[in-house]
């Protein structure tokens, strides 16, 4: 190769080399300064931040849910508990193609596209590397087909995990409740550390109401993983503390008996032990099965509940709201004689109706042709409306309103569960300010004998008249009898420190009006009576769903079931020592005496005579 | 002449030792003409490697023989590069540039793909990355050029000069490795540097540069403006694009002063850290050996490159020392470029930390860098006094 060298001076060219080299030398060296500078800023400065931020990198805390508490009865049988199930569990991390995944088990294991869905759902607020359950109570043979294929599936798998399950079912639906997957709006109002781990949270009942002592304390696990969320190791654990387990006040032989005793009908039982305010029956028919709840009830099913006629989800014992009917009647006649408005031998005539001074408007008695001489007493006993007509309008509304809500009608019991309804005792304040209207002397009178604006919750009137037969000392109605956790068992305040001051002669006088009521020869509950060895007092009640017109006659045969009376009976035994106060509201079910009574009755002896067993209601038909 | 006093007593440091009876292992290195302090620096460095590697690599024994035959491989390369008389390089400058040059094109019509850009060409017994062979055609072919002219170079010769290190760098753009592209350029401006471009020039090249960023923007693909835009912002996708960034700074971060210690980084071993062994390494290396082990390292970095400057001012023609000044800094901006990638200062280009990263290819031409540098070292005349 031939070139051509121009002239060159190679001193110059060196001594610019050397200068160059120079100039670049400090240039590297003030760039290492740079790079420097940048890791003392990053490594000294910033290390606790990024030691932070490397620890919480590696280091999850994975949540130890703790085992719910086990719901018992008053006898210890278990109303509610947790079995194993086994369930088909997904994490979707772990899932490469997770749509053909789903597909394909879908093929594998018949799974609805609803439940797709709802993992689907599921998966969009669950934790990164959380395992999410697809399918839940899988069949042994689902999990041997499943077994099979399972190197196919990496990231699905089978687990056994405990479920709540409801032996009792129907029994004690209205009452324990149940729990269900935790939902949005729940997860907002949860402590979100505690119900890490936890996938399912009390919904109504007793599960719901007892919650925080049903979960638990959830333990805590810290696990160092890697960058794909694979643990390597435990680092340190604390265990979770499991629930407490609570002892229901119910009696499950006693709820099964009013539950049956309501077969047909739409309605409610609510028994109380008097003394200790133990809710011993807790009853609304028609019932529904919680354990679907648990893992999942299919939206036809729920809309076949939530859409039925008779109700089946709405807990009549809680929160129906019926009028009180003739029940209100001892209560009413008890004011009476506290006001000292009337007495107890007070005779009145009953022609079968009542007028108003100046007023054209027949008050009508049940009894079309009346009931004759009445005093107290018979009116009590052959539930006399005109009677009570009379004393109403003497008593006037404000007097019945401050007597009748000692007795706690028109407030919420405060009984352990929620939702509760407070019923309606009518005043003139109440009247002005929901109605904006003045109240009317004909009001009196229909509140007299429980219609009109009254209403009453079948656990409302069960808690009245255990207060009655409590001589006046306030029942508070409660179902937990004790809470037990490896701590500590506690016994929720039950005593209360209300007390109705009652004249003893008065309320003597109320109840052997009410012992007529069944033991009487002319009883509106006189079937009760027989095969007992104890004393029943009592009172019917039938509460109009209807109102017949003026000049019309209610014939019972020819009306809509729908529209027939409400039977009610309110009652408490033994008289001259209560034990058992029991309110009975059968909806649609006509005469209380006929269809309420017995049912209340079969309670008491069923809790009074243990032992009589089925030859007592033998004894019954006589 | 004054400059030249200056450099005597250096040289007569080397001509004393010359002249002293030689040591037996100092006249058998002569012979293999090895230059000890470069090769300790590098020796050091390949060892640390090793150290650094087993720990990203998840203590991965293969991992680190693989690298072993590569070192070894490139070793053997350098020593062969350094018995080759620098008058051969100079000869041979213009043909090896051309050959790089249409094996560069040749890549880009039957080349291979890896990982979405074509960088390869099978040669049937191994694959063969002409990107990298061009790193150092290219500085020789500017300092053959330039040493064959009156320097500074006139704006015409600087033309040229430009023209000849804009060809690689278009073709290594295409394929497309922006980094490798950046990199052959700013090797071959660096013999311009170094053969006296006016400062003057370099300041409006630098404009002209900066007001051409968008029209470069514009070219650029989606991948490289995600870098970018990353770059400013890595916090802006801290699961996506970011997330790269972020987990480097966080393991460089918590090592802290003293580091992890040895296999102690959580970052790397628990694969929160992608690219850990190979051009993310100085973030395991800054997690497990802290703020001292990183100063340790840039300061073994900094005495190979101050040899190799010494090496080129002791060159004894114009076209050995630029090529050596051009070698250098071009070994430094590769350190520069990879530590200021990972400590979140410069923007995430595909460039390996110099003899530390795992890989090959780079490994080798790095290390024939060196040989040549030793070769010119080596081969040096002595001057009669």
């Amino acid at each position: 190769m031939v070139r051509i060298y121009a002239f060159k001076d190679p001193l110059a060219e060196n001594r610019m080399f050397l200068s160059r080299v120079v100039v670049v030398f400090i240039f590297i060296i003030l760039l290492m300064f740079g790079l420097v500078a940048r890791l003392i800023y990053l490594q000294i400065t910033g290390h606790e931040h990024y030691s932070t931020m490397a620890k919480s990198n590696r280091i999850k805390s994975v949540p130890l849910p703790p085992t719910r508490g086990i719901i018992y009865d008053r006898e210890g049988r278990v109303l509610a508990e947790n079995t194993p199930s086994y369930s088909l569990e997904l994490v979707p991390e772990q899932i490469k193609d997770l749509n053909s995944t789903l597909l394909r088990l879908q093929s594998l294991l018949n799974i609805s596209d609803e439940k797709i869905a709802q993992f689907l759902k599921q998966k969009k607020r669950a934790k990164h590397f959380s395992s999410i359950p697809l399918l839940l109570r899988l069949t042994d043979e689902e999990v041997a087909r499943f077994s099979v294929v399972r190197p196919h599936f990496p990231g699905v798998d089978v687990y056994a995990r405990l479920v709540r399950h409801y032996p009792y079912d129907f029994l004690t639906a209205h009452v324990v409740g149940y729990v269900g997957r935790i939902n949005e709006k729940e997860l907002k109002n949860l402590p979100v550390s505690e119900y890490r781990g936890t996938h399912y949270v009390g919904k109504i009942g007793i599960e719901k109401f007892y919650e925080r002592q049903l979960h638990g304390q959830t333990g805590y696990s810290e696990i160092e993983t890697n960058a794909q969320g694979r643990a390597i190791k435990t680092i340190s654990s604390s265990d979770p503390e499991p629930g407490a387990n609570i002892y229901l006040t119910l009696d499950i032989d006693l709820q099964k008996t009013a539950y049956d005793a309501l077969q047909g009908y739409k309605g409610a039982v609510v028994a109380i032990e008097i003394k200790t305010g133990d809710v011993l029956v807790f009853i609304s028919r028609p019932g529904f099965d919680p354990n679907p709840f648990v893992y999942g009830i299919s939206q036809k099913a729920y809309n076949a509940l939530q859409l039925s006629e008779d109700r089946p989800l709405f807990n009549r014992a809680l929160r129906g709201q019926y009028p009180p009917g003739s029940t209100i009647k001892p209560f009413i006649g008890l004011a009476g004689l506290e006001y000292n408005i009337t007495e107890f031998q007070h005779n009145l005539y009953c022609p079968g109706f009542y007028q108003l001074p100046k007023f054209k408007h027949k008050y009508r008695d049940w009894k079309k042709w009346g009931h004759g001489l009445v005093d107290l007493n018979d009116a009590i006993t052959q539930s006399c409306d005109v009677y009570f007509y009379d004393l109403a309008r003497t008593l006037g509304i404000d007097r019945i309103h401050t007597f009748l809500q000692k007795f706690g009608f028109g407030e919420k019991t405060g009984i352990d569960l929620e939702g509760e309804k407070s019923g309606l005792l009518p005043s003139r304040a109440w009247k002005s300010k929901a109605k904006n209207l003045p109240w009317y002397p004909g009001e009196t009178l229909i509140t007299g004998i429980g219609q009109g604006f009254t209403q009453v919750t079948p656990l409302q009137l069960a808690r009245a008249t255990a207060t009655l037969a409590n001589q006046g000392k306030v029942v508070m109605p409660h179902l937990a009898a004790s809470i037990i956790n490896a701590n500590y068992a506690t016994t929720p305040q039950s005593e209360s420190e209300k007390h109705i001051t009652l004249q003893e002669k008065n309320l003597q006088d109320i109840v052997s009006a009410m012992i007529n009521v069944v033991h009487g020869e002319r009883g509106t509950a006189r079937t009760l009576r027989a095969g007992i060895n104890y004393v029943i007092a009592g009172k019917t009640g039938t509460a109009q769903v209807f109102t017949v017109k003026q000049e019309e006659k209610y014939k019972e045969e020819e009306l809509d079931i729908k529209l027939r009376d409400h039977a009610l009976f309110m009652s408490f035994a033994p008289a001259n020592d209560p034990q058992i106060a029991v309110a009975v509201i059968v909806e649609n079910g006509g005469h209380g005496g006929s269809v309420a009574a017995p049912i209340a009755g079969k309670i008491m002896k069923q809790f009074l005579m243990p032992h009589a067993g089925s030859e007592g209601e033998m004894a019954i038909a006589n | 002449m004054q400059a030249l006093k200056e450099r005597w007593p250096l040289q007569t440091e080397t001509k004393g030792e010359h002249f002293h009876p030689p040591s037996v292992i100092g006249t058998i290195l002569r012979k293999l003409h090895i230059d000890i302090p470069l090769f300790i620096g590098l020796f050091l460095a390949c060892a640390l490697s090793f150290l650094i590697l087993y720990s990203a690599s998840g203590q991965n024994v293969a991992v680190l023989i693989r690298q072993a035959a590569r070192i070894g491989l490139a070793f053997v390369v350098m020593i062969v590069l350094a018995h080759i008389n620098p008058r051969q390089f100079y000869r041979h400058s213009a043909m090896l540039y051309v050959v790089g040059v249409m094996l560069l094109i040749a890549v880009l019509v039957v080349g291979l793909v890896g990982k979405g850009a074509q960088r390869w060409l099978d040669l049937g017994f191994f694959r063969f990355q002409p990107s990298e062979m061009i790193k150092i055609t290219t500085p020789m072919m500017i300092a053959w050029y330039l040493s064959g002219i009156a320097l500074p170079p006139k704006p015409k010769q600087l033309l040229m000069a430009g023209i000849m290190i804009i060809i690689p760098t278009v073709l290594i753009a295409k394929q497309p490795d922006l980094g490798t592209s950046l990199l052959v350029a700013s090797s071959g401006a660096a013999v311009l540097f170094f053969a006296g471009l006016s400062w003057r020039f370099m300041m409006a090249t630098g404009l002209v540069l900066t007001s051409l960023a968008p029209v470069l923007w514009h070219f650029m693909r989606d991948y490289q403006r995600g870098r970018v835009l990353t770059f400013l912002n890595p916090e802006a996708d801290p699961m996506g694009k970011g997330y790269h960034i972020i987990q480097s700074k966080i393991a460089i971060g918590s090592g802290g002063i003293h580091g992890k210690g040895w296999l102690g980084s959580t970052q790397s071993n628990l694969d929160f850290l992608p690219e850990s062994s190979t051009d993310f390494i100085f973030a395991v290396f800054a997690e497990e050996f802290g703020l001292s082990g990183c100063l340790g390292l840039l300061i073994l970095y900094l005495l190979i490159i101050s040899r190799c400057f010494y090496i080129a001012v002791q060159a004894q023609d114009t076209y050995n020392r630029l090529l050596a000044g051009s070698l250098t800094l071009t070994f430094f901006v590769y350190v520069f470029v990879n530590i200021g990638m990972v400590i979140g200062v410069l923007p995430v280009v595909g460039v390996p930390l110099p003899l530390i990263s795992y890989g090959g290819t780079s490994m080798v031409t790095l290390l024939a860098g060196f040989g040549i540098l030793m070769s010119i070292h080596t081969h040096r005349k002595f001057l009669p006094t």
